[in-house]
């Protein structure tokens, strides 16, 4: 094995700035927001050089403050906000359930083969529009859990929430970003639902 | 075992109950008894077996492009902004 590789700091914008940017856009969905932990990760990453182990790569040691940076993120954002877990007010449609609790109008037919959609750049596009109509609460516990991939008792900790109250708050959260890519995706090919 | 109580219940389970098991049982392994009664449910119910099959679904796209993503060329999320990257070299050499 090598010895592992440390780059001039000066080179870090130009090596991995694209690389924390998206990591980062992806969970925070907001430009300015990213930009900003981006540099703090940078930052961090000058001020604490001697944490680098060379157990891994430079690009996932930057990875790593990177994400206690997102982590921060979302435990300042659900602190200040007191973060309210009911639905987001303007839901489109009829509740799902009737009173009792039977389907209104149940999941439609999304047919088509589910691989074809990581081909699809709008896919994510929609999937971003979807995720900020969600509640506050909502949006950040799917994030860190389906796509920050943390486990619930990780999330309780940084949402400070119960763990009952996480399994409500992701239920209504799948509830609704299933409905929503349905209206917004799914219904677009099929010619039914609008 | 399940007993006769829990049986009754398991059976009684309705959509909206369902559907919250089926997201719980993405996070945790739910109790035997709840287990058996989402199964014994989607059997007999098409839009709950749907529902279900569509949340693994979207839980499997996202997981999917988030590691597009996250190799070195990305896909779709494009870069850093010129302005972003050059305050963040200015602030990186300032130290």
């Amino acid at each position: 094995m090598g010895k592992p590789e440390r780059s001039d700091p000066a080179d870090w914008v130009d090596r991995y700035g694209d690389y924390l940017f998206r990591y980062a856009l992806l969970r925070l969905r907001d430009r300015v927001v990213t930009e900003d932990l981006v540099q703090e990760t940078f930052l961090a990453a000058l001020n604490n050089r001697d944490t680098f182990s060379g157990g891994s790569s430079e690009a996932t040691w930057l990875v790593g403050i990177l994400k206690h940076k997102i982590a921060d993120h979302f435990r300042r954002q659900a602190r200040e906000e007191s973060l309210p877990d009911g639905d987001p007010p303007n839901q489109p449609g009829e509740p799902p359930f009737n009173a009792t609790g039977h389907w209104t109008t149940g999941p439609a037919d999304w047919g088509g083969n589910p691989a074809d959609l990581l081909r699809q750049k709008e896919f994510l596009g929609e999937l971003t529009k979807c995720l900020s109509g969600l509640s506050p609460a909502q949006a950040s516990a799917f994030t860190l859990r389906e796509i920050e991939g943390l486990s619930t008792g990780e999330i309780c900790k940084v949402l400070d929430v119960t763990e009952t109250n996480l399994w409500v708050i992701l239920h209504r959260a799948r509830m609704l970003l299933r409905r929503c890519l349905e209206i917004r995706w799914f219904a677009r090919g099929t010619g039914k639902g609008s | 075992m399940v007993r006769k109580r829990d049986r009754e219940r398991i059976l009684m389970l309705s959509c909206k109950d369902v559907t919250q098991l089926i997201s719980e049982s993405m996070d945790h392994s739910l109790p035997l008894g709840k287990r058996i009664g989402v199964r014994i449910h989607l059997l007999m119910c098409r839009f709950c077996e749907r529902y279900e099959r569509q949340l693994l679904l979207i839980r499997e796209t996202v997981r999917r492009l988030a590691a597009v993503e996250e190799t070195p060329e990305g896909l779709f999320l494009g870069h850093l902004s010129e302005d972003a990257r050059e305050r963040i070299r200015q602030s990186l050499c300032s130290r």
